[in-house]
C-alpha cells in the first residue's frame, strides 16, 4: 500500500491554477522527487501536503487516514515531518533548542507536570536530549550545537533543519530545495545523508530539487511537472528524455 | 572564560550549569533573605514591591519576551487579581485560598482574552489588549456592589501562618518566597515542551505548525499563564497598597509593565529582575529629579510617564536585548577579550513584533 497518495489534487489563487487535477502516489522506503521549473507548483503540493493549504478539489491519504482535512499541527503527529525552501528555524535559539523543539510531538507531559518539573517531565527531558544527540550524530552536527541559528552558515543551517525534521521520527520527509544555497561537496554529502535517512532510518523522502544530478542520484521515481499538471512520472533517465519534460524546460 | 565539560544529559536539563553558578545565586538568595536584618522599614517595603513587579514581569515575560505576543493591557490582569483577592477576602476566604482562586480566574480571563488574539501579532494586539484593559478599568469603575466604584475599597487584612501581614518583615518575606517560587515554575516551563512551544511560536509560526504545535492552544495557554502570574502579583499588590481604587491600574500601569520586560531584557528571566530594580528605582530617580532640577523642568505635568515611554522608545531603538542584553555583551566582552566581535550581536533582532522589527 502506498504510504501517501494524492488524488486530483487542485488549488487555484485567484485566477491563477497553481495545481491542477495532480495525483501521485508514494511508496515507503522510496526517494520520490518532484522538479519543474519555477511556477510549477512543487512547493505547493508539499504546502497542501502539509495542510497549510487546503485543497480546492481533490483527496489525500497517508499511512491509511484521510489527511485531505485535518488540521495543520496535527501533520506531524502522524509521521510527515518538513523543511522549508528557505528555511524556518528558530532564529533565536540554539541548535539543541531547535532540535528538542523537533520532538514536541512525542511530548507526553501535561502543562501541570512540565510546571512542577515533576521526575517525569525529567525523563522525558532527558530521552528527547539522548535522542536529539542521535540525530546530531547522524548529521555530524556536533560542533554547532550550543550555537544560535542566527549565526550559523547556510549549509548548516540546511542541515539544522533536516536533523529537526529527522527529531519528529516521521514516516514520510518532505523535503523542500535542500540542496539549494549548498556547495557542491555540501550537495555530495547531502545525497550519503538522504540514501542514510532512507536505508538506516526507514524514513520515506520526497523531495523538490532543482539539482538534477542530486535527483538523479537518489530518486527511486520522479514527477515532472509544469504549469500545475503532472508531465510525467518514471525513473531518472525516463524523466530527462521525456519529450514534455524536455519542452517545458527548454521550449519547443 | 570557563568551559563547562559535559559527562551527561542531565546537565542540559539541570537548572544551574556549573557550580559557579550555584554559588552565585545561593548567595544571592541569602543576601535576600538576610536583608530584612540590616534594612530599615522603607526600604523593606520598596524591596517588597521590585518582587511584585518582579512576579507581574515574569508572567508578561513569557508572553512578550517567550511568545511573542505584546499585551499593553497587563494593568487589567494586575487589577482583576488585586479585586478579586480583596473580594474574596472580604467574604471570609482564607488567604491561601484566596490567592491561588484570584491567580487561576485571571488564568481563566487571560485565556478568553487570548481567543480573539489568535489572528493578531504585533501593533494590532497591542491594540486590543489596550482595548480589553479600558474594558475592565470600566467595568471596576461602574460594578459599585462588588468594587466600590470609584471610592474603591479597603483590603482587609489578613494572615499568614498566624502572622499579620501587615508588618513589613512578613510581607517582605511572602513577597521573595512568592517570587523565587514563580522563578522556579517559569524555568521548569521553559526547561520542558510547553515553554519551547511558546518559543517556537515567537521564532516562526509556520515552522511550530509543522512540529505540530498547536497556535491557538500556544497562544491562549501563553496568554493563560501569563495572565495568572500577573493575577498573582496583583493580590501580592492590593495588600502592598492596602486601599483599592480604579486609578491605581491605568494604562500607565500597563506600559509600565511592559517598560519593565523591554528595560530588562526580552527572553530572559534575568531581565525580569533588571527590569523590576529599574522599575522600582525610577520613582526615586524621578523624585530626586524633582527636587534638583529648576522648578520650570521639574513640576512639568505628566513628567513621569513621559519619561517612561522615552526610556522605552530608546531602549528599543539602541539596545532591544535591554540590560540584560548589554550584560551579556559586557561579559562576553571580558571573555573574549581582545578578540570581541562587534558584530557578534548585529544579527539579532528585538523579540518584540512590531512593524519596527518585521
Amino acid at each position: 500500500m502506498s504510504l501517501l497518495t494524492a488524488e486530483n489534487l487542485s488549488l487555484s489563487f485567484g485566477g491563477v491554477h497553481a495545481v491542477r487535477e495532480v495525483s501521485f502516489a508514494i511508496e515507503p522506503g522510496e526517494v520520490f522527487s518532484i522538479i519543474g521549473p519555477n511556477g510549477a507548483g512543487k512547493t505547493t503540493i508539499f504546502n497542501l501536503v502539509s495542510r497549510f493549504y487546503d485543497a480546492d478539489a481533490g483527496a489525500m491519504r497517508f499511512d491509511g487516514t484521510d489527511i485531505t482535512s485535518v488540521p495543520t499541527h496535527r501533520i506531524a503527529a502522524l509521521g510527515i515531518a518538513r523543511t522549508f525552501q528557505n528555511t524556518e528555524l528558530f532564529e533565536h535559539e540554539t541548535v539543541l533548542t531547535n532540535l528538542l523543539i523537533g520532538q514536541h510531538v512525542h511530548r507526553e507531559t501535561s502543562l501541570v507536570a512540565d510546571f512542577l518539573f515533576l521526575p517525569r517531565a525529567r525523563r522525558q527531558e532527558l530521552e528527547f536530549r539522548r535522542k536529539v544527540e542521535d540525530v546530531i550524530d547522524l548529521l555530524d552536527l556536533q560542533r554547532y550545537r550550543e550555537q544560535p541559528i542566527g549565526g550559523l552558515p547556510y549549509g548548516a543551517r540546511k542541515m539544522v533543519e533536516i536533523a529537526r525534521a529527522l527529531c519528529l521520527s516521521p514516516k514520510l520527509l518532505l523535503l523542500d530545495e535542500p540542496s539549494s544555497g549548498l556547495n557542491p561537496e555540501e550537495t555530495e554529502d547531502l545525497s550519503f545523508w538522504i540514501e542514510d535517512i532512507v536505508a538506516d532510518l526507514g524514513i520515506t523522502v520526497a523531495m523538490v530539487e532543482h539539482d538534477m544530478n542530486l535527483v538523479a542520484t537518489v530518486s527511486d521515481r520522479v514527477l515532472a511537472m509544469a504549469d500545475g499538471v503532472v508531465l510525467a512520472t518514471g525513473n531518472a533517465s525516463e524523466i530527462q528524455q521525456h519529450p514534455e519534460v524536455l519542452r517545458a524546460y527548454l521550449g519547443d | 572564560m570557563r568551559f563547562v565539560l559535559k559527562t551527561n544529559y542531565g546537565q542540559d536539563v539541570n537548572l544551574f550549569l556549573h557550580g559557579g553558578q550555584r554559588f552565585w545565586y545561593g548567595l544571592l538568595a541569602v543576601v535576600a533573605l538576610a536583608a530584612p536584618l540590616g534594612l530599615d522599614t522603607f526600604y523593606l517595603g520598596e524591596f517588597a514591591l521590585v518582587y511584585i513587579w518582579a512576579i507581574a514581569g515574569v508572567g508578561l515575560m513569557l508572553l512578550v519576551g517567550y511568545t511573542g505576543l505584546v499585551s499593553l493591557g497587563h494593568a487589567a490582569f494586575l487589577a482583576i487579581g488585586a479585586y478579586s483577592h480583596a473580594v474574596l477576602l472580604e467574604q471570609g476566604v482564607p488567604f491561601f485560598v484566596s490567592v491561588p482562586l484570584a491567580t487561576a480566574f485571571c488564568a481563566v480571563v487571560g485565556y478568553i482574552v487570548g481567543l480573539p488574539a489568535l489572528r493578531m501579532t504585533g501593533i494590532y494586539l497591542a491594540v486590543a489588549t489596550l482595548a480589553f484593559e479600558r474594558i475592565a478599568a470600566w467595568v471596576i469603575e461602574h460594578w459599585e456592589s462588588v468594587t466600590g466604584g470609584h471610592f474603591g475599597m479597603r483590603v482587609p487584612e489578613a494572615q499568614v501562618f498566624g502572622l499579620a501581614l501587615d508588618t513589613p518583615v512578613t510581607f517582605y518575606y511572602l513577597c521573595l518566597v512568592v517570587l523565587a517560587l514563580c522563578l522556579l515554575s517559569a524555568m521548569n516551563l521553559l526547561r520542558s515542551p510547553t515553554g519551547r512551544a511558546f518559543i517556537a511560536v515567537r521564532d516562526s509560526e509556520i515552522s511550530a505548525q509543522s512540529m505540530g504545535i498547536d497556535l491557538a492552544r500556544t497562544k491562549c495557554s501563553a496568554f493563560a499563564i501569563s495572565a495568572g502570574f500577573t493575577g498573582l502579583a496583583g493580590s501580592l499588590f492590593a495588600h502592598k497598597i492596602g486601599y483599592l481604587a480604579p486609578d491605581a491600574f491605568t494604562v500607565q500601569t500597563s506600559i509600565q509593565l511592559l517598560l519593565m520586560v523591554v528595560v530588562g531584557g526580552l527572553g530572559s528571566l534575568h531581565g525580569v529582575i533588571y527590569g523590576a530594580i529599574f522599575l522600582g528605582l525610577l520613582p526615586q530617580v524621578i523624585a530626586f529629579g524633582r527636587d534638583v532640577l529648576p522648578s520650570a523642568i521639574g513640576e512639568i505635568p505628566g513628567l513621569e510617564p513621559g519619561l517612561f515611554g522615552l526610556i522605552l522608545v530608546l531602549f528599543l531603538i539602541f539596545e532591544p536585548l535591554g540590560i540584560y542584553g548589554r550584560w551579556v555583551k559586557i561579559r562576553l566582552w571580558f571573555d573574549e577579550f581582545p578578540l570581541y566581535r562587534k558584530s557578534t550581536y548585529k544579527r539579532q533582532r528585538s523579540y518584540l513584533r512590531t512593524e519596527r522589527v518585521r
